[in-house]
């Protein structure tokens, strides 16, 4: 069956959208701009208070959905009942935390005709903090070195194999920077607190970082990928601005981490650039970055890309990026109404109207 | 006519950031009212509140996934049933019932398993203490006797002389697998040459045969790479025992550890989802035992003895709301019958607790507590529950492994534990304490007897 | 300003859903709740209450006075109402 891609209908999760956002909106925005798109969107949130539930002209329908902590029954039966009602063709899971609840879920989201594409649970495995320095060495990519910690007392030999100062890293988030004992002790305490065991510690490689938001065909090719290099930092560290970047290198390596895992879906492969020239892999994160609209910008939609390969079509082939296409992210107050919060904290959805994009009265 | 809404009790909860979230009510309102087809209620008003129920269905199945999934990878497998983990007398008949032999780690299993009529030489005993007439009655019964230390060895050498015995054994080594903590206090470590010395000290003794390598990575593991790391080194050694001494093993233990549908505390993801399958580990550590140098037919049989992972999915705790209450920051309290004497498990895990009847009205932050005289005992920190009356029945699921052997009798009685067979029917398989069983033992001496 | 006065500012909707305009809060709210809220909109007066209560709710054995005492102690908590406000 031949489907046009124009009128595709995507869910998208992950609508938080505070200083350190999830992708959910990004994505949005990007399909919302794909030439020709006149599909319908769909939002999936965690809380009624997600930012990205109220940006106008953006999804036609946000719906709740429940904590990834509750499991994939929860989820499928929220999913289904959302179907039922307001069909899609494919989800774009956009947050760690869920991907293995999605990949349990997928033979039955697609019994519903629900497509998607992502990276096999093995795949996961692979990239994941804990096992990132042996996929170093199988593929020949660089790699700081890491350790995985499940008790504190372990962090007192640690200095010997990984000098200080080293990040502290949660298995899904977080990373600190430290440069003691001290400060290691209690950084594993909040860690461990926050986001459960085990706790990864990675050297510190001095250099230029820059990141790849990258898309994966699962046979060890590259779709698409877009490298670019923070210009603006949020007093906590996170990108708030960057250029798209030419530096053949920096694709090199997306393209070996492809070969190595055959990855599957989109991808964030975050590199440091040492004073050498030489090029060190220091995380993949399994999903698209928040500033993945900048491949939109670029003339090089990775989203829309996905989101057409989800729904089993063969989207045609990226045009390069645009090199020094730049994302300038800016904190723009939109205006809601306390009903349209109402109907989400009670109703657990919001459908706007085809006309919802003026300003309420 | 219009008939009027049922009345429930009125409840307002503030909206607050980070909790905003109506569907994750909407899944724990889902009442789990049958357990194998039997009433939740029937089950009360028949043996009591609280009450242990297990399913023998999910027993069996438990048992078969993990016997299938490493029998289409390793040619010979031998489950242990681990006591410790539950030694009711029901429980491990349908066990052995199933093929498994029995794992023990004191003189008082060892006697529980041979009264089950569990043959002497399909017992393994671990653990770091045996007592020097337990290890003698092992030995002579031709017990497999996992040796923990040194001094153990000595105390094997003696028996073995004294008794005119050649008996055959097992040494535990404990080693460093990625990502976990090591277990150093059991057995010989193998990173520091520990291991070797013990066998080679075991050969020059020329008092035993060894016949089996045994490791326990550790308790809860979620990472099945940590038992590919464990089987490629247990395999690593056995590969230098067979070279340097000459020894073929029959058997390499690779222990339990394997982790439960149950969450961890400190645990993100449910364990629904971040428990790997019995498939993944048996993956692992077939992986990892493929690098043993030997022929098929000279393959050891691998013995696991994962008893949480068999059990714990089968237990549940049914208990009933003795009282609500409004805590002072607004959380609503609900007291239930069952504490943490009886739920020991409620340290570590974030146990799922369902309502036993169908509900109806908003859930509200609850916090879950005991009966118990003791600020300790609570069950639940905050979850989302719905509303319950007085006498309402409540369901822990995946309590089986721990609960009925480290429960304590604190002021009050042990409940009963009932058995749902697989056709249905029930049957007590533990009856509730009365005075007896507690004051039984007691003694008074001679100046306290009342004339 | 009055209790009575301040429960009437509520924007209080069928779903349950309740805003604050004076503090910005909002809440989720049953239909028992809803119904009490209503009620004493009109009066704080306890049999009035528990009258609406059992004239519109199947009431079977519930503790109604207990409910309704521990409903506006949570009223009061809060800030819904003053720490003065009682039923009479």
């Amino acid at each position: 069956m031949s489907r046009d891609a124009t009128t595709l209908r995507v869910a998208v999760t992950a609508l938080n959208a505070t200083d350190n956002p999830a992708p959910g909106v990004s994505v949005l925005r990007a399909l919302r701009d794909a030439p020709g798109f006149r599909g319908r969107l769909i939002g999936l949130s965690y809380d009624a208070l997600d930012a990205g539930l109220y940006a106008r002209g953006l999804a036609d329908a946000v719906y709740l959905v429940p904590y990834p902590s509750l499991g994939p029954a929860a989820l499928l039966e929220r999913l289904r009942a959302i179907h039922a009602r307001d069909p899609f063709d494919v989800v774009l899971p956009n947050v760690d935390s869920e991907l293995l609840s999605y990949l349990e879920i997928a033979p039955e989201l697609a019994e519903l005709g629900v497509g998607m594409y992502l990276p096999t649970r093995e795949q996961l495995e692979l990239r994941s903090k804990v096992h990132l320095e042996a996929l170093g060495e199988q593929s020949g990519i660089s790699v700081p070195r890491a350790a995985t910690v499940s008790t504190a007392q372990e962090l007192f030999k640690l200095h010997d194999r990984i000098p200080y100062p080293f990040f502290v890293k949660g298995t899904f988030y977080g990373a600190v920077l430290v440069h003691s004992l001290d400060e290691a002790l209690a950084a594993f305490h909040a860690t461990v607190a926050k986001w459960g065991l085990p706790v990864i510690v990675q050297q510190r490689i001095d250099g230029e970082e820059y990141d790849v938001v990258a898309v994966g065909d699962g046979e060890g090719g590259l779709v698409g990928a877009v490298p670019m290099k923070k210009t603006i930092l949020t007093d906590k560290g996170k990108g708030w601005g960057g250029v798209a970047v030419k530096d053949p290198g920096l694709l090199d390596m997306t393209r070996a981490f492809m070969e190595a895992t055959r990855w599957r879906g989109p991808c964030e492969v975050e590199v440091m650039k040492d004073r050498d020239g030489g090029y060190h892999l220091l995380e993949i994160n399994p999903r698209f970055p928040a500033w993945v609209y900048m491949s939109a910008g670029a003339g090089h939609n990775l989203p829309w890309a996905v989101a057409q390969l989800a729904a089993g079509l063969r989207p045609e082939r990226l045009e390069p990026y645009r090199v020094g296409t730049m994302f300038v992210r800016i904190a723009l107050d939109q205006i809601a109404d306390i009903s349209d919060f109402e109907k989400i904290a009670t109703a657990g959805e919001l459908v706007r109207e085809p006309s919802g994009e003026e300003e309420p009265s | 006519m219009t008939t009027k809404p049922l009345y429930e009790r009125p409840v307002l909860v503030r909206h607050q950031l980070g909790h905003m979230n109506k569907m994750g009510a909407m899944q724990v309102n889902r009442p789990l009212t049958h357990i194998d087809g039997v009433p939740v209620e029937e089950l009360l008003a028949r043996y009591g509140s609280p009450l242990f129920v297990f399913s023998e269905r999910t027993l069996r199945e438990r048992h078969q996934e993990l016997t299938s999934a490493f029998s289409r990878r390793w040619p010979k497998l031998r489950v242990g049933w681990s006591y410790k983990t539950n030694y009711l007398g029901a429980i491990a008949r349908i066990f052995h019932s199933e093929g498994s032999w029995a794992e023990v780690v004191s003189g008082f299993e060892y006697e529980k398993a041979v009264a089950l009529g569990v043959p002497p030489d399909h017992i393994h005993f671990n653990g770091p203490y045996k007592p020097e007439p337990v290890l003698e009655r092992a030995l002579v019964d031709e017990a497999m006797v996992h040796i923990d230390h040194f001094d153990e060895l000595a105390l094997v050498e003696k028996i073995a002389k004294r008794r005119g015995i050649r008996p055959k054994v097992a040494i535990r080594v404990n080693l460093v697998a990625e990502g976990i903590p090591a277990w150093s206090r059991f057995g010989f470590s193998l990173e520091n040459g520990q291991a070797r010395d013990a066998v080679a000290r075991l050969v020059a003794g020329d008092a035993m045969d060894l016949v089996g390598l045994h490791c326990h990575v550790g308790t809860f593991i979620l990472e099945p790479q940590a038992y590919r790391d464990a089987a490629t080194k247990l395999a690593g050694f056995a590969n230098e025992l067979r070279s340097r001494f000459g020894i073929a093993l029959s058997f390499i233990d690779l222990g339990g550890g394997f982790a439960s549908h149950n969450t961890l505390r400190a645990q993100y993801l449910p364990g629904g989802v971040a428990t790997p399958s019995f498939e993944r580990y048996a993956d692992a550590i077939c992986d990892g035992l493929a690098t043993l140098d030997v022929r098929p037919q000279e393959r050891p049989t691998l013995v696991l003895e994962t008893g949480r992972a068999l059990v714990d999915d089968a237990g549940y705790l049914l208990s009933s709301v003795v009282a609500n209450k409004r805590l002072a920051d607004g959380r609503r309290g609900m007291v239930i019958d069952a504490g943490v004497n009886l739920l020991f498990t409620s340290f570590w895990y974030k146990h799922e607790l369902l309502p036993g009847v169908e509900t109806r009205g908003m859930p509200e932050p609850t916090v879950v507590y005991g009966p118990l005289c003791m600020s300790i005992d609570e069950l639940r920190d905050t979850m989302l529950f719905p509303p319950m009356k007085v006498g309402d029945p409540v369901v822990f699921k995946n309590v089986g492994a721990y609960n009925v052997t480290q429960w304590m009798q604190f002021i009050t009685y042990r409940p009963a534990v009932v058995l749902i067979g697989r056709d249905g029917r029930h049957a007590l398989i533990r009856r509730a304490e009365q005075l007896a069983d507690v004051i039984g033992p007691e003694e008074m001496p001679p100046w306290l007897e009342k004339h | 300003m009055n209790d009575i006065d301040r429960l009437r500012d509520l924007a209080l909707s069928e779903t349950g859903f309740l805003f604050d305009p004076y503090s910005g809060a909002t809440f989720s709210l049953n239909p028992t709740a809803v119904t009490i809220l209503r009620a004493l909109r009109g009066s704080a007066d306890r049999v009035a209450v528990l009258e609406t209560l059992k004239r519109e709710f199947d009431v079977q054995s519930a503790d109604l006075e207990h409910d309704l005492d521990e409903f506006i102690a949570l009223l009061r908590r809060e800030g819904l109402v003053s720490r003065e406000f009682g039923l009479s």
